[in-house]
């Protein structure tokens, strides 16, 4: 049997507004507990919200990028169920009426080709505050710091078919949050965080099949592997004879496996009826070309620009445009050094494996863009060879100056004077009589062996088209 | 001096004739002595009123004052009052110390007004009779066994009792109007939005509304002046600008129409109480007004639709008393779900109980169309009847109440009869309008009282209104023996 995986996300972002949704209480991560918690928070008798604009604002500029349907008139709903870390014992969300409709998400699968994910709606709710379960001897503390955080779920069309699917759908999400400055998507501090609706269907099946909902999932690799899992968790299930049931399911990182949350199969009744605290929101026209203004070139259209203007390879482009903070990175480095060719390969090679290696993301990089462009710099007027410009690159990275500096202080300019090269030449071949021999009857391959020798003669500085030319020269004359 | 009201008492002060802190000083000895029979104070704010009474009193002293400096008044204990219990007439917030100060107290604290106390209430505003206070039931001045009416039922008891030259209250159904009927009082409900909810405790958010239980017209404008305005901390009020509420007290009635609607003089109405009314009405005429007979069609529905829509909010706005943050906490849970079922069984009183779970019904899955938007629907129609009806007339009349206090402990067992006492005035918190209810007679010693309506934010017409009939008349200055 065949089977087809069917996936929709539910995509909660934090909105990175200073303070919460309704009330004025800070947001930042990490404070003692309950200390950014107001009376509103608290849920005190007699509070009230007020809506901050700001995360309006960043839902509108969310849904204007997914070129989605924006609510001109949008309600926040109660959605009522009781929880010690639900301080008002409901969750003030939106139903009917969310503030992003339907839009869309290209997503550039593995294959290189294009999907497009429909977006289902986008509304704003509130976070709920944290239970802490431990040094609290048998007793549960709360922390309402987080609750009341301006959250943006997002919610896909069962649109996605595999778990890779899944993870470029994440991925490009995750990069145009960013690039639109609405959160910063940090799946480490829950910022960012995916729940997983999977179902399976034999292949050719018009009608999806019965869904679980996997919370809570707080990174690309875990959305892959708790997708994957579930999968085949269902189509054993199927298989053998048995039948999926629709429940909520959580993923265990460490056992790789995804185990049900609730044994009941009831629904929860939320009894949503509106916010009657809030009077529907209603924007115009105005208000919304406001923030059209404001949106930036998305990720989309920046890679096309890295095409056309910087002529990259579609997958250059495309791994320097993904994220806000490298695709500026880069053309910071091209506006310093006019070699785009060279700036994509250090900047998505060299810079990033280091990067990558030491944990670090590229805004604190300790080699800025000035400081990589003077480096591709020297490459290009021939001062260094891209060999040299490794050694140089290493001692940037620790923190020993510009490439000007360090070639200087190692001695690392490449020589460039035939005459010496000639000399360098010259001494390589009538130690090595041997391997002449060798060449001048046909083996062409010790040609490498020559340049070889030459190179670690001049300590790498020699000029490695000039050695070339030369050494070509001699052994042929 | 207990006589006055609030303007009589603002004159006395700025013509030396007492000090705050001698009025003041009065008064709470006054309640101290009288109020044990009427129980309409949860709690006396003695100190912090002394201190208020000299600090009004040194600021008179410098020239910096305002109209009501000084003044004491009496606040309904469903507002927020900071460093003072705020009960809401329940056990559940029987410990409950505010932080912070509703906008409605703020405002009349900046005013330099006394805050005598925090009177008695149904509890959460929940009732008719004043007798759902876990507090106890408050007694009438006019007639001891007698109810004040609810859910403001304290505030009435003790203004008529001179217990509080005036006091703020709030309006879900008619918790303003029907204790202004039952204690011989000028109760002001104003338009939704106009006076800001911060700090009110909520019972039903969409219906709620602060206003004034006064001794007279002229002083329920000088309180509105302090109350009313734009909140940006209540995102339900309104922002347009306020008036001088006094402006326009004194403007005739002549060429004034007014609709006397059918369905508020059918059967049901006691026959005394509408021939107070009926004499009302011809006082008006008397000053200029003509009468019209109207009809709101959608009225017979009100009380139902109201008692889908307040339950349904309240419902949800009780959410938060959960024994986690404050207020009361049961004894020993064994687990989550016995704290909250005995925190919230031991915590709220039988009417609160009652109204959570037929609110919690209504939103439920299944029957959340049937109710909660059928009821919405109503809403819109008993709206339209106003609209169409001050497409004819400039205000509404009738009576407030179907007939005068009645007995405590008599309609306690029977929560639809104690529903209809509000039958008159519930579809003006519906349609969001603003009401009041005036002195308009005595049967058999009782007061009676008469209902203006009108249009939004026309609080200054009805004022106006209220005003030029106790200036014909003297059923407002009549007052009970204690």
């Amino acid at each position: 049997m065949e089977w087809e995986t069917v996936i929709g996300l539910e995509v909660h972002v934090q909105l990175a507004t200073k303070s919460k949704l309704f009330s004025g209480s800070s947001i930042e991560f990490g404070a003692e507990p309950n200390t950014q918690a107001n009376v509103f928070d608290l849920a005190l008798p007699g509070t009230l919200p007020v809506l901050n604009k700001e995360a309006l604002k960043m839902a509108v500029k969310f849904g204007l990028a997914v070129e989605a349907e924006i609510g001109m008139k949008s309600v926040f709903d109660r959605k009522n169920y009781f929880y010690p870390d639900l301080p008002k014992g409901y969750q003030t969300s939106q139903l009917d009426f969310p503030t992003v409709g339907k839009g869309t998400l290209d997503v550039t699968l593995e294959d290189g080709s294009i999907k497009t994910i429909g977006i289902t709606r986008a509304h704003m709710e509130e976070d709920a505050g944290k239970s802490l379960h431990e040094d609290f001897h048998g007793q549960t503390g709360i922390d309402l710091n987080r609750a009341g955080t301006p959250l943006l779920e997002i919610v896909s069309e069962p649109d996605i078919r595999s778990a890779p699917e899944a993870v470029a759908y994440l991925k490009k999400l995750h990069s145009l949050i960013l690039y639109l400055g609405i959160s910063d998507g940090d799946m480490s501090k829950g910022n960012m965080r995916c729940d997983a609706n999977v179902s399976v269907r034999l292949k050719g099946e018009e009608e999806f099949g019965t869904r679980a909902e996997i919370k809570n999932i707080n990174s690309f690799k875990f959305v892959e592997k708790a997708i994957n899992i579930e999968v085949e968790r269902q189509i054993d299930l199927l298989e053998d004879g048995g039948r999926v049931v629709q429940e909520t399911r959580l993923y265990d990182s460490e056992k790789n496996e995804t185990r049900s949350m609730r044994s009941k199969e009831v629904a929860n009744d939320y009894r949503y009826f509106p916010e009657p605290d809030l009077l529907p929101i209603i924007i115009d026209d105005a208000f919304v070309e406001e923030i059209r203004a404001t949106l930036p070139e998305l990720p989309d259209a920046k890679r096309q620009r890295f095409l056309d203007e910087h002529k990259l390879s579609e997958y250059d482009a495309m791994v320097l445009a993904n994220d806000l903070a490298t695709a500026n990175f880069f053309e910071a480095v091209v506006a310093v050094c006019d070699n785009a060719k060279l700036s994509a390969n250090w900047v998505s090679v060299d810079l990033q494996a280091y990067l990558n290696e030491a944990e670090i993301p590229i805004s604190e990089s300790p080699v800025t863009p000035e400081l990589l462009g003077g480096l591709i710099n020297k490459i290009t007027d021939n001062t260094i060879s891209s060999k040299i410009a490794k050694t140089v690159f290493g001692a940037m990275l620790a923190g020993e100056g510009d490439a000007e500096k360090i070639i200087e202080s190692k001695g690392l300019k490449q020589v460039t004077d035939s005459g010496a090269i000639e000399a360098l030449v010259e001494t390589v071949i009538a130690n090595n009589p041997e391997q002449v021999e060798q060449f001048r009857s046909g083996k062409e391959k010790v040609f490498g062996f020559f340049v070889g020798q030459i190179m670690k003669e001049s300590k790498g500085k020699a000029n490695p088209a000039q050695v070339n030319q030369i050494l070509k020269d001699k052994l042929t004359s | 001096m207990f006589k006055s009201g609030l303007a009589d008492i603002a004159r006395s002060l700025a013509a030396g004739e007492f000090s705050s802190e001698e009025i003041t000083t009065a008064y709470l000895a006054r309640i101290k002595e009288k109020d044990k029979e009427l129980n309409s104070y949860i709690t006396l704010c003695e100190e912090h009123a002394l201190a208020q009474a000299k600090a009004a009193d040194n600021n008179r002293a410098k020239g910096e004052t305002h109209l009501l400096a000084g003044v004491p008044l009496a606040h309904k204990d469903i507002f927020c009052t900071s460093g003072v219990k705020t009960s809401c007439g329940s056990r559940m917030l029987d410990n409950f110390i505010a932080p912070y100060n509703a906008t409605v107290v703020e405002n009349f604290n900046q005013a330099g007004v006394v805050t005598l106390g925090k009177t008695n209430m149904d509890e959460f505003a929940m009732g008719s009779s004043n007798e759902t206070s876990y507090y106890g039931a408050v007694h009438n001045p006019w007639d001891k066994e007698l109810v004040p009416g609810g859910s403001s039922g304290g505030s009435a008891a003790a203004v008529a009792a001179h217990l509080s030259p005036a006091a703020t209250a709030t309006d879900t159904g008619g918790s303003i109007r029907q204790p202004a009927a039952f204690c011989g009082l000028t109760g002001l409900k104003p338009t939704y939005g106009r006076v800001s909810r911060w700090g009110m405790i909520a019972f039903a958010s969409s219906l709620d509304q602060a206003g004034t239980l006064t001794r007279s017209a002229e002083d329920a404008a000088l309180m509105l002046n302090v109350m009313a305005g734009h909140d940006p901390k209540d995102s339900t009020s309104i922002d347009i600008a306020t008036e001088d509420y006094t402006a326009n007290l004194n403007k005739p009635l002549e060429g004034l129409k007014i609709g006397i609607p059918i369905q508020h003089f059918t059967e049901g109405l006691n026959a005394e109480v509408e021939q107070n009314i009926r004499n009302a009405l011809s006082e008006f005429e008397k000053l200029g007004a003509t009468l019209k007979e109207i009809s709101l069609p959608n009225s017979h529905l009100s009380v139902s639709a109201y008692y889908v829509i307040a339950p349904a909010e309240a419902s949800a706005n009780l959410s938060r008393y959960d024994g986690v943050r404050y207020g009361y906490r049961c004894e020993d849970p064994k687990d989550l779900e016995d704290f909250y079922k005995r925190t919230r069984s031991e915590g709220f009183g039988t009417e609160v109980k009652r109204r959570i779970m037929v609110g919690t019904y209504a939103l439920s899955a299944g029957y959340y169309d049937a109710y909660y938007i059928k009821a919405q629907k109503i809403r819109r129609l008993i709206k339209n009847d106003f609209d169409a009806a001050f497409a004819d007339v400039d205000v509404i009349m009738g009576p407030t109440s179907p007939h005068t206090a009645f007995k405590i402990g008599s309609q306690s067992d029977d929560p639809v009869t104690m529903y209809l006492e509000d039958i008159y005035t519930i579809a003006v918190n519906l349609a969001g309008i603003p009401g009041i209810s005036i002195p308009a007679g005595l049967v058999n010693k009782l007061p009676v009282g008469l209902q203006i309506i009108g249009k939004n934010f026309s609080e200054s017409h009805l004022l106006n209104i209220a005003h030029q009939f106790q200036q014909a008349t003297d059923w407002h200055t009549q007052t009970p023996e204690i």
